[in-house]
């Protein structure tokens, strides 16, 4: 064998380029269509690194075309070692279309045979998402159920919300005191859950200033709420026969900025000492730079959140705090309405159901029967 | 009707959003990202609400010399300096590069406010924890002792105090097993107790019980 000058041992050819095997494309799953999933058998010539054989492989390159004698075009191309594929290129429901995939090493490729034709189409039901679907249906109609339970007359007990009993008890101090309430309905806007909450707090607030003849002042940081605020409170003033006492500007916008809204919100707090301060609905950094002022001036605050960061602070700060689902069951709590307390006992049960199933899976998963927290993934 | 179709909305739109996420095909794939851009173009013209309800509040107080009539003036000294600058100063549709006029009132003065309140937010967390943790009674006992426990937990004196026990028993590892064990556990069972709040709470919207934010009962 002849040696090159310079070098230290034999020179090695490289071994033939071998193609990928047996490639299969399927529709993508769960998807809405325009999607294939490819997958093949990986190349001889790309053994992971360590391994005996050869790993000269530098990559695979997708080919396609829309009949089995081509022309294949390259749609995309993926490192070695990998042997799946997404193409999502410019693919039309209905139209065939047929791949092979080449072992590419330098300039030289080896295609794989021709697979095809694969269609792609939308799937109209994501069968990932099973488990989320019963859940969806035992919870709503459990709420349903009691919703429609308590129409036909049926007691609902529900359990003393200290804070909620407090909201009379509050208004009327403001009103012997002679200043105002000061209701904070959340820094975010209409499309969070928990400023329609708060927002029905306000109408049950709205209705005892209106009776008791208290001042209400309603800065909001969206202008959206704004809006629906006035709407609520002009509604409560004239149910309670006091349309008199209702202004426009008893809500009002100060800024969409979350620190210029704590900001103004803490000049009105420290210049005009409101009696009684609510803090209902989403509220992030500002939450304990409001509750610190508002406990400053001497106020009674009853605060509620659903945002868990924020609870400590509310609960450090206000005299009462509406912890979580509580902030949820407060409209339905201060009405009274048998359907809103129904459906309190229907979410009341959905808890024990998922109390029980923790119960079990802690049992199952501690014992390794299987994997009972695969069931609850979400796709 | 002014509350009808509302309710008949919420409820249409309402079951369909959850529909949705069921079910991939098309047009129901697309439907998430193609409302949410029109909430988004909703919610950019509303703030034309807003905008001119402050300024007639501030405009009213400056007029009648109300008790708040200096911030006012402030107020809406403020906001047509901003909108001019910005409108008129600061090169047309490239307002917000850096260099520009608005660019600089962005840096100089609104940056530093902004971080200004949130630093003051130390100080409150100090007031607050001052009253919160008393130990008036058994809670509290245990709340001071946690906080009390996690808070040397994270500092360097921490590691200094108990350096000498193996690793696994000291106050970091202490601090850490608060906040990872009990800390997050009732963390956890508050947020269930939110989902299902949420849930019901969306129920009553959809199914028009819940109607405050429309203005209460008819």
């Amino acid at each position: 064998m002849t040696v090159a000058l310079g070098t230290t041992g034999p020179c090695q050819a490289l071994s033939a380029l071998r193609a990928p095997g047996n490639l299969r494309v399927i529709d993508a799953p769960d998807d809405a269509g325009g999607t294939l999933l490819l997958r093949w058998e990986l190349s001889a010539n790309d053994v992971a690194a360590g391994a005996p054989g050869d790993s000269s492989v530098t990559g695979y390159e997708i080919q396609r075309a829309q009949s089995p004698d081509g022309p294949f075009v390259k749609v995309g191309e993926v490192p070695p070692r990998t042997g799946e594929a997404r193409d999502a290129q410019g693919l039309r429901d209905g139209v065939g279309y047929y791949y092979r995939v080449a072992a590419v090493r330098g300039e030289s490729q080896a295609p794989s045979a021709v697979c095809g034709p694969a269609v792609p189409t939308g799937q109209w039901f994501h069968r990932g998402r099973v488990n989320t679907l019963v859940a969806v249906l035992v919870l709503t109609g459990l709420i349903l159920y009691f919703i429609e339970h308590a129409r036909r007359g049926r007691p609902v007990f529900i359990r003393k919300i200290a804070g909620l009993d407090a909201v009379d008890e509050a208004v009327g101090r403001a009103t012997e005191m002679g200043r105002k309430v000061l209701f904070i309905p959340g820094s975010q806007d209409m499309d969070n859950v928990q400023t329609l909450a708060g927002i029905a707090i306000l109408g049950r607030v709205a209705r005892q200033t209106a009776q008791y003849g208290a001042t209400l002042d309603v800065p909001v940081a969206r202008s959206m709420v704004m809006v629906a605020c006035r709407e609520t409170v002009k509604e409560a003033y004239l149910a309670t026969g006091h349309p008199e006492s209702y202004r426009d500007d008893l809500v009002h916008y100060l800024t969409d900025d979350q620190f210029g809204y704590a900001a103004a919100i803490d000049g009105i707090m420290v210049r005009e000492r409101p009696a009684t301060i609510f803090m209902q609905g989403l509220f992030y950094a500002e939450a304990l730079i409001l509750a610190e002022t508002g406990n400053s001036v001497g106020a009674i605050q009853i605060a509620g959140t659903a945002e868990p960061s924020q609870l400590p602070f509310f609960v450090a700060a206000c005299d009462y705090t509406l912890i979580g689902e509580e902030l949820f069951a407060a409209g339905a709590y201060l009405s009274r309405e048998p359907q809103q307390l129904g459906s309190l006992k229907g979410q009341d049960l959905g808890k024990a159901v998922i109390l029980v199933l923790l119960v079990i899976g802690v049992v199952i998963q501690t014992t390794g029967l299987f994997d009972f927290a695969a069931l609850f993934v979400v796709q | 009707m002014k509350r009808r179709v509302p309710l008949i909305l919420t409820a249409v739109v309402g079951i369909t959003f959850v529909v949705q996420f069921f079910i991939p095909h098309k047009p129901f794939s697309g439907l998430q990202n193609l409302l949410t851009d029109w909430v988004q173009i909703i919610f950019a013209f509303a703030i034309w609400l807003g905008a001119l309800n402050l300024m007639k509040l501030s405009g009213e107080s400056l007029y009648r010399r109300k008790k708040r009539w200096p911030y006012a003036t402030i107020t809406i000294a403020c906001f047509v300096a901003t909108a001019v600058v910005g409108l008129f100063f600061s090169g047309g549709s490239r307002f917000q590069d850096p260099g520009t006029p608005f660019d600089w009132i962005y840096q100089n003065m609104y940056n530093p406010l902004s971080a200004t309140m949130f630093a003051m937010l130390a100080f409150y967390v100090a007031s607050a924890s001052y009253r919160a943790f008393r130990a008036r009674n058994r809670e509290a006992t245990l709340l001071l002792a946690a906080g009390v426990l996690v808070m040397l937990g994270r500092v360097p004196i921490g590691d200094r105090l108990t350096g000498f026990l193996p690793e696994g028993y000291r106050l970091a590892d202490l601090a850490d097993w608060i906040m990872n064990v009990p800390n997050k556990a009732g963390q956890r069972a508050i947020m269930i107790g939110i989902a299902l709040g949420i849930v019901s709470t969306s129920l009553r919207l959809m199914l028009g019980i819940e109607r405050s934010h429309l203005g209460g009962r008819e």
